[in-house]
């Protein structure tokens, strides 16, 4: 997984609440695989009309895809399990999402893959997404260390992370590596606790 | 802290290896895939590792599964075939589409007896929530998980925060546990209850079948939480009993000595509490793109702060009537409600009925399939003019080609209404069995309790 510390980026407002996972990546191109890239799927059928046409309107239609970071209202994420979402968004180019609430399974796909969620109290999304309208550079500075949001010349907001996931992102440390360095107390346990469990093994 | 855990509680701390960070590592009980866990693979064989425990993971094809009479496509083909190789080189029990246990994964395991109090289960699928109608501790997980589930039987948890839902009374003629998901949904919102782990108390709760229980921890990850747990009871050691893979002999007795234990304590704290009166409880619709964004089938789509966008998908205008409402077609099935007992609620409106829009029903297993074929109710279906399909997750997530066309309106007993999610511009409308066969039978979004074969079947709530 690639570290993550301090990110300078423009970002994209797509200021709707409950942007589920079916949105983000439509279920009928989750068979591909990892490598063949899922950038191209990200927000598909808003992207795209019927006859593969760019539909105008769209906010990632009015940029030149430059941008790293998006931001969008509550329950960002909510709804099915697919990890393909957080790989859309990744190979897309965004590295962070700003939001005033995340889906839960969401969040804990987008820290297993470097892609950090940001969650910021109401009044601050508010206040953030005022300034962000207003501003004429769209550039916001993140810095992980430091728990920062901001912009260049102006208001900083402060967000909360687990520092597990804090510690790992910064760091770019895989899930499963770490927890292999418990090899030991994992099988400790499993001898203990299976000696009573055996009816969890069909016969 | 002694005497003061919830379940949820109780069951992390006998799983609990250790605690790092404010995270536990839990041992996981139970681990079920499907073709969609094709991602966690593949990082295992990129890496060379192996299934920590195969006799604790369990494979079935739902996602792809087709569900017409045709062959499958070369997509679903390549996907069903993924999981037979990946499941076979890593010693997995398998459920291929050819086997008598075949079915949705949250619909076939509990049924072969394999959801087990006290248990921790996870899947690479939101709803696995299902499984908590054991009072398992049941939640989705993402690809990345999965692997780490494969690689150690094992998962770091932030240790989530309790909320109960506690639900008395009885529910009225003409409204089932969908309903009843539908209507905490409308009360708490798609947020109400983000970052909780939800236990179900009360009354109703206790009265509710198991099939029921599962319907509402299912809809349960639609309320935002992580996962819907119910302590087990009579009625859980009643319906696991004799099932093919449960516990048996004195397994199966050292077992429900272990689950008699399983409940909160009297001084457990949840952080959050509400109650929900039953007898309230209504014939539900979704009008909109968010299962909160959900009406009584009686009265009108939101005039007051409605949001706008979901209005111009769906193709609504503020103040409109949801009753008399025409739709294009119908689906019955999905892991929320493509059991038995929603099959039966169903045949109550379509026997002797024909329909106006086409319905196809999915069940939710072989076995399910095999009961509702030995009872008669395919014929009723059949001679409704129903569309029975084989087994899978079908139009509930258009994953196999089953699909709405854009800008058609599909009365649906699936979980989900999102945008796109039976196809780009398909028009959803969650509702229960019985509502979807009412509005299948009249062509528009009907009232059930007001269907004369429905009154005088005596249909009960389930």
């Amino acid at each position: 997984m690639k570290p993550f510390t301090v990110l300078n980026g423009g970002c994209v407002l797509m200021p709707y609440e409950n942007i589920d996972t079916d949105q983000l990546i439509p279920a009928r191109f989750m068979n591909r695989t990892r490598a063949s890239g899922y950038g191209g799927y990200l927000f598909y059928d808003l992207r795209y009309n019927a006859s593969g046409g760019q539909i105008p309107e769209f906010e990632l239609n009015k940029t030149n895809g430059s941008e790293l970071i998006l931001v969008s209202g509550h329950n960002f994420g909510c709804g099915s399990s697919r990890e393909a979402a957080v790989y859309a968004l990744l190979d897309y180019g965004f590295r962070a999402i700003v939001a005033p609430s995340f889906g839960d399974i969401f969040c804990n796909n987008a820290s297993k893959n470097g892609l950090l969620t940001v969650p910021l109290a109401d009044q601050e999304y508010t206040r953030f997404v005022r300034q962000l309208s207003q501003s004429e550079f769209k550039d916001v500075k993140i810095d992980l260390a430091k728990q920062t949001l901001g912009f260049k010349t102006s208001a900083t907001f402060g967000f909360e992370i687990d520092p597990a996931i804090k510690r790992k992102m910064l760091q770019g440390i895989d899930d499963l590596a770490e927890t292999l360095q418990y090899q030991a107390m994992i099988e400790n346990f499993e001898t203990k606790y299976l000696q009573n469990k055996q009816w969890l093994f069909p016969k | 802290m002694i005497g003061s855990l919830t379940l949820v509680e109780k069951i992390c701390e006998s799983h609990r290896i250790l605690s790092k960070e404010g995270m536990d590592l839990l041992f996981i009980d139970r681990h079920f895939v499907h073709e969609g866990s094709h991602h966690a693979f593949h990082k295992m064989s990129s890496s060379g590792r192996e299934v920590r425990h195969p006799a604790l993971t369990f494979g079935v094809a739902d996602h792809y599964a087709p569900t017409g009479a045709g062959n499958p496509n070369e997509t679903m083909s390549v996907m069903i075939s993924r999981l037979r190789t990946n499941t076979a080189q890593h010693r997995i029990k398998s459920f291929d589409l050819d086997d008598a246990r075949h079915g949705i994964v949250h619909v076939t395991m509990p049924e072969q007896g394999l959801s087990l109090p006290g248990t921790t289960i996870v899947c690479g699928d939101s709803h696995t929530a299902t499984h908590g109608a054991f009072g398992a501790f049941a939640f989705g997980i993402g690809a990345s998980e999965v692997a780490h589930v494969l690689a150690t039987q094992t998962l770091w948890q932030k240790p989530v925060a309790p909320m109960r839902i506690t639900i008395t009374g009885c529910l009225p003629f003409g409204t089932s546990a969908k309903d009843l998901a539908l209507y905490v949904i409308a009360q708490i919102g798609t947020g109400g209850a983000a970052g909780y782990a939800v236990e179900y108390a009360g009354d109703t709760i206790a009265r509710l079948s198991i099939e029921g229980r599962m319907t509402l921890c299912n809809m349960t990850i639609e309320m935002g939480a992580r996962s819907g747990i119910i302590p087990p009871d009579d009625i859980t050691l009643a319906w696991l009993k004799g099932r093919a893979l449960a516990p048996v002999g004195a397994d199966w007795d050292a077992a429900v000595a272990q689950w008699r234990e399983l409940k909160s304590d009297k001084n457990a704290k949840f952080q959050k509490e509400i109650t929900i009166e039953a007898s309230n409880v209504v014939p539900m619709v979704t009008w909109g793109t968010a299962p909160d964004q959900v009406a009584a089938v009686t009265a009108k789509v939101p005039s007051d702060g409605v949001d706008d966008a979901a209005l111009r998908y769906m193709g609504l205008t503020a103040g409109q009537a949801i009753q008399a409402m025409p739709i294009d077609q119908a689906f019955i099935g999905s892991c929320t409600n493509g059991r038995y007992s929603d099959l039966l609620e169903a045949s109550r409106v379509l026997r002797g009925s024909q329909i106006k829009v086409p319905l196809l029903i999915s069940p939710g297993s072989a076995e399910v399939a095999r009961q509702a074929e030995a009872n008669g109710l395919v014929d009723i279906f059949i001679k409704a003019g129903a569309t029975w399909a084989r087994s899978g997750c079908s139009l509930c997530v258009g994953m196999n080609g089953d699909r709405v066309k854009p800008g058609q309106r599909c009365a649906s007993t699936s979980n989900r209404n999102f945008k796109g999610r039976q196809g780009k511009g398909a028009r959803t409308h969650l509702m229960s069995p019985a509502m979807v066969a009412a509005a299948a039978v009249a062509g528009c979004i009907v009232d059930v309790r007001q269907h004369d074969g429905y009154r005088q079947s005596g249909a009960v709530s389930t």
